[in-house]
């Protein structure tokens, strides 16, 4: 019998692969080469790219979207999905609208489209994890509850008349071109990106994301970890809501529609597994940015919204296709 | 005499690092039921594998009704007239009882067509002659396991078979349901049919089989008519080795208790299970295939919850809600299906040990990656991981190294109880001889193990203590001393019922 504690060890390194490299060969790196590629071509395309204001006016194209995308990248990462996020912004601008026309201040309507967004989010957690259903069904029903109940509240009517301080939340600039939407994305992004890749909470998340049966078998609270990720993905989408309604000015029940196909476009685009189980907060910061970039040259050289709708639809399948193809490419490489 | 409907002889088949069978021979008779007798790991699924096609044997010969054939499909053991049951039937749900019946040989209209009304006839006639009153035109789902049983052996004499294997066929049955399938056997005796039919329970073995066959790891070890042999003739056949040098198993000092479960009892799995197990004891788990062991470490770990009883760590009373309440009272659980439930693939190997520790790795709620790794090193290396490096993603590991991984990850939990279910199941002996050598190890330090195992050979060579349970009960305890085995076997399978 083999003494196992006094024998010598055989010695095991932490990691074998270079780091550098394996940041060359990147997902995000790619996606800089993209980026940098659409932001040349948009330069050559148009006489009016390459201007302060255009490309200060370029980060409203993704920046609310984006805000959610942080915490659906964490979702997705987890296994689970939320495609009702667009509705919530439609029903928390929704008792915005209807709050304002009661004389709410400022802080009052942050406050309530911040907490329906919150309220929104721990529904779709508690049916996804208390009565453990889908959640791609659960959410594509809160989806038509939210927006219905938006839809019932205000018909074909519109909210308006938001503060004037109120609006600065989404048009405003905190210095030079800077806005507010954008200075917040950044910081959020900062934040998302330390609980994702530096904190437990994360690690936690991409266990799960990976198996979440052996995770639950290791001593993580699956389900209390999948109710917060919704509850965040809710919050979010409040604060989205708040900013999208500052920046418009006005609510009415479609507004927002669509959003979650291109905010799941983000986050696939960013190289999150639709799967569950990888992904990185920069590859998601990239995807929005290359989003936005695309969304805005598109509109400089005058192209219909229904092409949009095409190339989102075109995107989305590609970048589901492309990790794929890509893996195996790298597995071919080895 | 009669002449054998089938004849295997001199069959032997190998895996890597495993033989699985070597030179062994059986013959079924025409009319007769032939019991297949063995542990657990002696050869009987590889055996039924071969019969049906799936596995090609290294050698030997099969012969049948005189003529020597070669089974190299599952679709060529079919034309053979070869069927089999199994413990779970490979059937379809969502099809009729008349298209599982005929699924692959349907009847066909001039055209080639499926005859659809010949085929509900002939599977409704079929059905009739086997006392089944099953609708072949309800959807398979809509039945119960033992009518589903009963579609399987319908299917089975569909195709004119002449040779039925039933594999564990009673398994997942009712008393009344056992009633029924001896009365079809009966049926398929009287049609001439040989029946290979394997067994773990005895009382059935004495009450239908005609002939017995006895495996033993990997070899056959007897044979003979089962109304000339006394049962404790058999299970000495079953077990008749021995295995105290094959276990390293030391003898550690045994302390006080650490572990006290009371009465404690689920609405369907087990019931009234109570044990108490001490410092620097190996307390085994022995039992057939769904007697309830695994469920009731899964209550003591959090994962299932119990209706009544108590569990008691150190004298703290615990009642684990979670997998991390059961981690926090000290005590984990390495699982059998390790794929699933043991290790994260897809995660770092360095990842999957610090999964329950992070608390402790961690800085206020912060990733420390260098403590991290350092608690991996330590742990795997302890137990002889081998690895390129802990960044490897756990799934390139063999299932032997996952399995140290799932053990490194819970020794860093410094845990109180270690229960490792079916530990050594589906790896190689290499990393079988390290698992054991290390469990003896983590009780000389003072830990307590408990191990449920099917393997006798196993729980004989490594256990202080066995707990042996039969459907969902405890039916004995037995210090190891002097203990023979061939008690253990009655106990579970409930020929002797005596706790010690």
């Amino acid at each position: 019998m083999t003494d196992t504690t006094n024998t010598p060890h055989r010695h095991i390194p932490d990691r074998l692969d270079n780091p550098v490299k394996s940041a060359v060969f990147s997902w995000e790196t790619l996606l800089v080469l993209v980026g940098v590629a659409i932001f040349t071509a948009n330069a050559f395309a148009s006489p009016y790219f390459l201007n302060e204001w255009s490309l200060s006016d370029l980060t409203f194209n993704f920046t609310e979207k984006a805000v959610i995308a942080l915490a659906m990248a964490l979702l997705i990462i987890s296994g689970e999905i939320d495609l009702s996020v667009a509705a919530i912004i439609a029903l928390a601008s929704t008792l915005m609208g209807m709050a304002v026309q009661w004389g709410v201040p400022t802080p009052g309507l942050v406050a309530i489209g911040i907490g329906v967004g919150l309220a929104c989010g721990a529904f779709n957690g508690f049916l996804v994890t208390g009565l453990k259903l889908p959640s791609i069904v659960v959410t594509i029903g809160t989806m038509s509850l939210f927006r219905g109940l938006s839809y019932a509240i205000l018909g074909d009517q519109a909210y308006g008349g938001y503060p004037a301080d109120f609006s600065w939340l989404g048009q405003g600039y905190v210095w030079w071109v800077i806005s507010f939407e954008l200075v917040f994305f950044i910081a959020a992004a900062i934040v998302f990106w330390f609980v994702l890749h530096r904190t437990n909470f994360g690690r936690r998340i991409f266990a799960i994301g990976n198996n979440a049966l052996a995770a639950q078998f290791s001593g993580v609270r699956v389900a209390r970890i999948k109710f917060v990720l919704f509850c965040l993905t809710g919050l979010m989408s409040g604060i989205a809501a708040v900013m999208l309604t500052a920046r418009l000015g006005s609510t009415r029940p479609s507004i927002a529609q669509g959003w979650e196909l291109e905010v799941i476009t983000m986050v696939v685009l960013g190289g999150v597994s639709i799967l569950g189980g990888a992904g990185s907060i920069l590859g998601v910061v990239l995807a929005a940015l290359i989003m936005g970039l695309v969304t805005f040259g598109l509109g400089l050289l005058n192209v219909p919204g229904i092409v949009m709708s095409i190339f989102i639809g075109g995107l989305l399948i590609s970048v589901i296709a492309l990790p794929i193809l890509y893996r195996m490419w790298k597995e071919r490489r080895q | 005499m009669t002449q054998p409907l089938l004849t295997l002889s001199g069959i032997s088949k190998s895996f890597p690092g495993v033989r699985a069978l070597h030179d062994v021979s059986l013959e079924l008779y025409p009319g007769q039921v032939t019991a297949l007798i063995g542990e657990n790991g002696a050869g009987k699924s590889t055996l039924v594998k071969i019969l049906t096609g799936i596995y090609q044997p290294d050698e030997g010969s099969i012969t049948v009704k005189g003529e020597a054939v070669s089974l190299p499909t599952a679709h060529a053991a079919f034309g053979r007239g070869i069927t089999a049951i199994h413990q779970e039937t490979v059937l379809f749900d969502e099809l009729t009882v008349a298209e599982n019946v005929f699924l692959g040989h349907a009847p066909r209209t001039r055209f080639g067509l499926i005859d659809w009304g010949r085929m509900r006839a002939e599977a409704a006639s079929l059905l009739q002659s086997m006392g089944a009153g099953i609708d072949p035109d309800v959807k398979l789902k809509e039945l119960g396991i033992a009518k589903k049983h009963l579609v399987g052996l319908a299917r089975a004499l569909s195709i004119d078979a002449d040779i039925v294997i039933m594999d564990e066929p009673t398994a997942a049955l009712s008393q009344k349901e056992i009633e029924d399938l001896y009365v079809l056997v009966e049926l398929l005796k009287q049609d001439g049919k040989a029946i290979l039919f394997i067994s773990h329970k005895f009382d059935e073995i004495y009450r239908i089989a005609d002939r017995f066959t006895v495996f033993r790891d990997g070899e056959m070890v007897g044979k003979g008519m089962i109304a000339e042999t006394a049962q404790d003739a058999i299970v000495r056949m079953m077990v008749g080795r021995s295995v105290d040098h094959i276990y390293p198993k030391t003898q550690a000092q045994i302390g006080e208790t650490v572990l006290t479960v009371e009465g404690l009892s689920h609405p369907t799995e087990f019931a009234d299970i109570s044990f108490e197990l001490k410092r620097g004891e190996i307390l085994g788990f022995y039992g057939l295939v769904g007697a309830g062991r695994t469920e009731v470490m899964q209550a003591l770990f959090g994962i299932t919850r119990p209706s009544a009883g108590r569990i008691t760590v150190e004298g703290r009373e615990v009642a684990p809600k979670s997998a991390a309440d059961a981690i926090e009272a000290g005590i984990v659980y390495v699982p059998e299906e390790r794929g699933r439930q043991g290790v994260v693939i897809g995660l770092p190997i360095f990842q999957n040990v610090s999964l329950p520790s992070l608390r402790r790795t961690s800085g206020n709620g912060v990733l420390r990656l260098a403590e991290e790794f350092r608690l991996a090193r330590t742990y795997t290396e302890r137990l002889d991981l081998r690895a390129s490096s802990l960044s490897q993603d756990v799934g390139t590991l063999s299932g032997g190294n996952q399995q140290k991984v799932v053990i490194a990850k819970w020794l860093a939990t410094n845990p109180r109880v270690i229960i490792l279910d079916e530990p050594t199941k589906g790896i190689d002996i290499g990393s079988k001889a390290a698992v054991h050598a290390f469990m003896s190890e983590l009780v000389g330090q003072g830990l307590c193990v408990i191990m449920v195992s099917s393997e006798l050979p196993e729980v004989m060579g490594m256990s202080d203590r066995i707990v042996v349970m039969r459907e969902g009960r405890i039916a004995g305890i037995f210090d190891n001393k002097g203990l023979d085995p061939v008690t253990l076997v009655e106990t579970a399978a409930g020929i002797r019922s005596q706790a010690a």
